[in-house]
């Protein structure tokens, strides 16, 4: 039975197995005077691969960190429907808490722990979920060793599903470029993440990073069953990856669609190349009048 | 009521403290400003201003009396004298305890540990060089109540402070807001990279903005050290109050760092009608404690690019 | 040749001055730009500081007695040539360039190669821990008081300082609170407060319950302090100190003010047909201590390379980072300032117990400070470093007190700590024996990758290091 209201990104929901991740309602986030976000409502379905883009300044960091707990909107709603059947509010709560509820995110600049090796990154990540305590840690307790074990077999296997294995005792500052991005997803999917929030994974790659990247993206959403938020400014990748796209400027929702249905929407289109050219009188008349436009 | 039982002159005796620790707050914001640092070792530019001042003091007025325009004479001597300490003590802080590390780029952590170990060093050098003892500076001029405001008396020495004081005040303040110094500051508080590429020259402003503060809080030492007498261990006290007070008014402001010095003066003293004087440090830390706790950014807000 | 990575200085001008005309040749005072020069001006500098250092105290009478006293020939003279032969050898060293410095090099890294070697480093502890039973027996009486006041109390408070400051990156200038709450605890357990307990206990057994209230500071402390950036939270733990100590001078009725506690009792341990008693000879004192250094020394390294270890690395690495990974930042903070603060509290025990009285004073800002220049000294975050670097510094001025080398006074103490915190910011910022991670870390932050620790300037106190 499909539910007549639509969903709070004004699309209708089209089938039973609509089955909501994320639903974020009416936010609004402001510093002082700036409003960073207006109003802002979207919804992401259970493994989907959801884009968001938008001009620079548009907000879209400003949103991941909405809804990550870095920053607390002063209007809206953020909910989380995890697979548990538990729905969440993730407004206003600290970031590592939002990690635990099995939100997992990557940063514009990585941010990688670069006096630390790649495989001791990932660990980081795996560990957020230990239950050692420092009594444990201190004594050495056999649960301790066991968990220590079976966090180094799930680095192992998240390095190889990367592709990092042959660099894992390197320091991540000496990783090239592509190699970090590819660490700092690593990273987060060690903490076990149901949504995965990417910021500008593929920023400042060559095609050959980009290509591994997409790669990399489509088996972390089909082969781990992680639905994928992704902001992006590379439009090639966004419109082979994601499934339905959200067009942000100014702090607003100005588009929700499908890539065939975005590329095509004049208000996006004005949004990142200024407005349409004048219909063709107008050009005649200057060319008669001899005028400057 | 204790409270109001001697308002005006603890209202009074906290003006002339939150003057002094407005004078030395400044050094702490401007710095503050340019290094995103505190400057751990204020304490003993202070310290070296109140020295300063008694011995130029010590040499020139010895175990003479004056009055009158002899007074304004060595007061402004003893300031001068105080400033002067103030500034080649801030000045060479800057260059063996902040240059090299800037050089090195080193970690926060770092210029924070070598700036205790400059305080360290300076204050215990102090001790053995001139004693631990309290050393009186010669008066320039006799303490006696000049007039009263409603009843309470307003001693010469708290004119001196306040006059001494707003006029340095209103100077900063009008350096930092109008002169090629006081941009070429506000330009470096506000974003380096780009001062740089503008022409300023960063080093020379760290360098001018160290002394600057430092000129006001040796003046603080020397007027402080008027009254208290000065001794090795006088600037730990004072100084991490006036740090309490440019918090309060919103760190790198300049014109926050002067009311948070008010306020705190005010605030500290006016309770001792009703507490013994032993509580009074207690007052100031703890309102330190609730500025960081409720509201780090100050009363006036952080950002010395706003402060003129 | 100079490695390329190497950030070296370029100097301002490369033209002679006089080849120029003479509105643009540089003004004399620019002139000494040359860092050979400038490093030669630096020593001579240097020279009077030392002279100043090691000179005679001031007299009290007239004021510049001691700087007319240290500014004299020859002492003065002795300073300089050992300043300017300083100078001498490192010039020297540059100029010899490639094979000097890989020597210097091989030199420095020396004590970091061949810790890590796991057989060697095995023997070696085993060594030192037969050494350290051993030996002390056949020490004097006043090296044995040395070996438990100075050398093993200090011992024991740099290993804990350096879980505040070196595993977690936190400057906590107020640790030496912590000492005076076990001492405080120590005296009120044992009856010696002007208030009593609810129980007189013996004041072996209040060993853990003066660890678990200093730990219980700790995690008073830290609650509402630890979100603050780190030189705020500088300030605010040396406000903590301070207030210590205030309270303690003013509660009379409670701590006995100024004039300090009563006599506290002796340890004594009369469990399982054991009747023991410490008394006045200090050797039992530092078996007790060793035990404690050992069982603390293993409880931290266990730490550092667990997951909690990992955590506080990372916290220092990015916190942003850290807590975007799930790792609840405020939580590990406070967990080191906690275990931190529980060696503090035990030595604060051990203290009281040993002299059998204290007073107020006796927990100042200085002894705070102390402290964190063993640490430094010996190496952040590093625990060989914390112990070389406590028994060092605490050993040194006592050998020199009995075997008086060129002007050394044991009251001038401070001020070459002073120095030592300086110099070591400068030139050694890793410390004696660095643990590894730290020197990667500083490594990488002389080239630009990080900052080597969490104090990153966020846009208000309260904000996290580093906000995106």
């Amino acid at each position: 039975m499909t539910s007549a209201a639509p969903l709070a990104d004004g699309l209708p929901a089209t089938s039973p197995e609509a089955d909501l991740l994320v639903e974020v309602e009416k936010l609004t986030l402001r510093f002082g005077g700036l409003t960073s976000l207006s109003q802002v409502s979207l919804t992401q379905r259970r493994g989907e691969i959801l884009s968001v883009i938008g001009p620079n300044g548009a907000g879209k960091t400003s949103l991941f960190n909405c809804l990550t707990g870095v920053y607390t909107p002063q209007e809206g709603r953020i909910v989380f429907h995890r697979r548990d059947g538990r729905d969440i509010s993730v407004v206003g709560v600290r970031p590592h808490r939002v990690n635990r509820f099995g939100i997992a995110r990557t940063f514009q600049t990585s941010r990688l722990f670069n006096a630390l090796t790649t495989f001791e990154n990932v660990k980081i990540g795996v560990e957020s979920r230990s239950r050692t305590g420092p009594l444990g840690a201190i004594l050495h307790l056999p649960h301790t060793r066991r968990e220590e074990r079976a966090a180094n077999a799930r680095v192992r296997e998240l390095l190889e599903f990367v592709g990092l294995t042959h660099r894992a005792a390197t320091l991540a500052s000496s990783l090239p470029y592509g190699d970090r991005r590819r660490l700092e997803i690593a990273r987060a999917l060690g903490t076990g993440p149901e949504l995965l929030l990417l910021d500008e994974p593929a920023a400042g790659t060559n095609p050959a990073e980009k290509g591994d990247l997409v790669d990399l993206i489509r088996r972390v959403n089909r082969d781990r069953g992680v639905s994928v938020l992704l902001i992006e400014h590379d439009m090639g990748l966004v419109m082979s990856l994601a499934e339905r796209i959200v067009v942000l400027n100014f702090g607003q929702v100005i588009a929700t669609g499908s890539p065939a249905e975005i590329q095509q929407n004049p208000a996006v289109i004005e949004a990142y190349l200024g407005a349409p050219e004048a219909p063709a009188e107008g050009a005649g008349d200057v060319a008669e009048s001899g005028e400057g436009a | 009521m204790c409270f109001t039982q001697n308002f005006w002159s603890l209202l009074i005796s906290g003006l002339a403290d939150g003057f002094l620790y407005a004078l030395i707050a400044l050094g702490y914001t401007l710095v503050y400003g340019v290094l995103q640092l505190i400057n751990f070792a204020h304490s003993e530019v202070f310290m070296s201003g109140g020295f300063a001042g008694y011995f130029v003091l010590q040499a020139t007025l010895g175990s003479h009396t004056t009055s009158g325009w002899g007074s304004v004479g060595y007061v402004a001597l003893g300031i001068a004298a105080g400033a002067a300490g103030g500034g080649v003590v801030a000045f060479l802080l800057e260059r063996v305890a902040y240059r090299p590390l800037r050089r090195r780029k080193a970690p926060r952590l770092a210029f924070l540990i070598s700036a205790i170990g400059a305080s360290y060093f300076l204050y215990n050098i102090a001790g053995k060089e001139f004693g631990h003892n309290a050393l009186e500076i010669p008066a320039p001029f006799t303490n006696l109540p000049w007039f009263s405001i409603f009843g309470a008396p307003v001693q010469a020495y708290y004119v001196v402070i306040a006059i001494a004081a707003i006029s340095m005040l209103l100077l900063v303040d009008r350096v930092v807001s109008s002169t090629k110094l006081g941009k070429g500051i506000r330009a470096v508080a506000q974003d380096a990279e780009t001062a740089s590429l503008m022409g300023v020259n960063i080093n020379r402003i760290i360098s001018q903005t160290f002394v600057l503060g430092g000129l006001l809080g040796g003046a603080a030492g020397f007027l402080f050290g008027l009254n208290a007498g000065v001794v090795y261990t006088m600037g730990f006290t004072p100084a991490l109050k006036a740090f309490t007070a440019a918090v309060l008014g919103g760190i790198g402001n300049v014109r926050g760092a002067m009311l948070g010095g008010l306020v705190l003066g005010i605030a500290e003293n006016l309770p001792m009608g009703c507490v013994q004087t032993a509580w009074r440090d207690v007052i100031a830390y703890g309102i330190l404690a609730i500025v960081l706790l409720f509201r780090p950014t100050g009363i006036l807000g952080e950002r010395l690019g706003r402060a003129a | 040749m100079s490695d390329p990575l190497e950030l070296t200085e370029i100097p301002e001008r490369t033209v002679t001055s006089a080849a120029l005309p003479p509105d643009q040749r540089t003004p004399w005072h620019k002139v000494v730009h040359n860092d050979d020069v400038r490093r030669l001006f630096a020593c001579v500098i240097g020279g009077f500081v030392l002279a100043l250092m090691t000179g005679p105290e001031g007299d009290g009478i007239n004021m510049l007695s001691g700087v007319d006293g240290a500014l004299r020939f020859p002492h003065l003279g002795i300073c300089l040539a050992l300043t300017v032969g300083l100078w001498v050898l490192i010039t020297v060293r540059h100029r010899f360039g490639e094979r000097a410095r890989t020597a210097s090099a091989r030199v420095s890294a020396l004590p970091a190669r061949l810790l890590p070697n796991a057989k060697f480093r095995g023997l070696a502890l085993v060594a030192l821990l037969a050494l350290a039973i051993v030996y002390p027996a056949h020490l004097n009486g006043y090296w044995q008081s040395v070996l438990v006041q100075q050398v093993g109390i200090y011992v024991l408070l740099a290993i804990g300082l350096n879980v505040v400051v070196g595993y977690a990156g936190l400057l906590d200038l107020g640790y030496i609170a912590f000492f005076a709450i076990g001492a405080y605890s120590d005296a009120f357990w044992t009856g010696a407060l002007p208030i009593h307990p609810p129980a007189n206990l013996n004041p072996f057994w209040v060993i853990p319950i003066a660890i678990a209230t200093a730990m219980l500071a700790g995690v008073i402390l830290g609650v509402p302090t630890l979100r603050l950036r780190g030189d705020y939270l500088a300030i605010v733990t040396l406000g903590f100190g301070e207030i210590i100590q205030i309270v303690a001078i003013n509660l009379q009725g409670v701590t006995g003010g100024a004039i300090g506690t009563g006599t506290i009792r002796h340890f004594a341990l009369h469990v399982l047909g054991i009747n023991y008693v410490w008394g006045l000879d200090p050797l039992p004192y530092y078996y007790l201590l060793l035990v404690f250094v050992v069982l603390a020394l293993f409880a931290f390294h266990s730490l550092e390379h667990s997951r909690i270890g990992r955590a506080w690395a990372a916290i220092r690495e990015d916190e942003i980072a850290a807590e975007a990974s799930g790792i609840n930042v405020l939580k590990y903070k406070v967990m080191a300032f906690a275990i931190g603060a529980s060696t503090s509290g035990f030595a604060g025990t051990l203290v009281a117990s040993q002299i059998r009285f204290f007073e107020p004073g006796d927990f100042t800002v200085q002894l705070s400070i102390l402290i964190l220049v063993l640490v430094i000294f010996g190496g952040m975050g590093s625990l060989p470093g914390a112990v070389v670097g406590a028994a060092v510094l605490e050993w040194l001025p006592q050998y020199l007190h009995v075997h008086p080398l060129f002007g050394f006074q044991q009251q001038d103490l401070y001020i070459y700590f002073g120095a030592i915190l300086i110099l070591m910011m400068i030139f050694r910022p890793e410390g004696l024996i660095p643990s590894r991670r730290r020197r990667i870390e500083l490594g990488l932050a002389e080239h630009g990758i990080g900052t080597a620790d969490a104090m990153t300037a966020g846009a208000s106190p309260s904000e996290p290091a580093g906000l995106p």
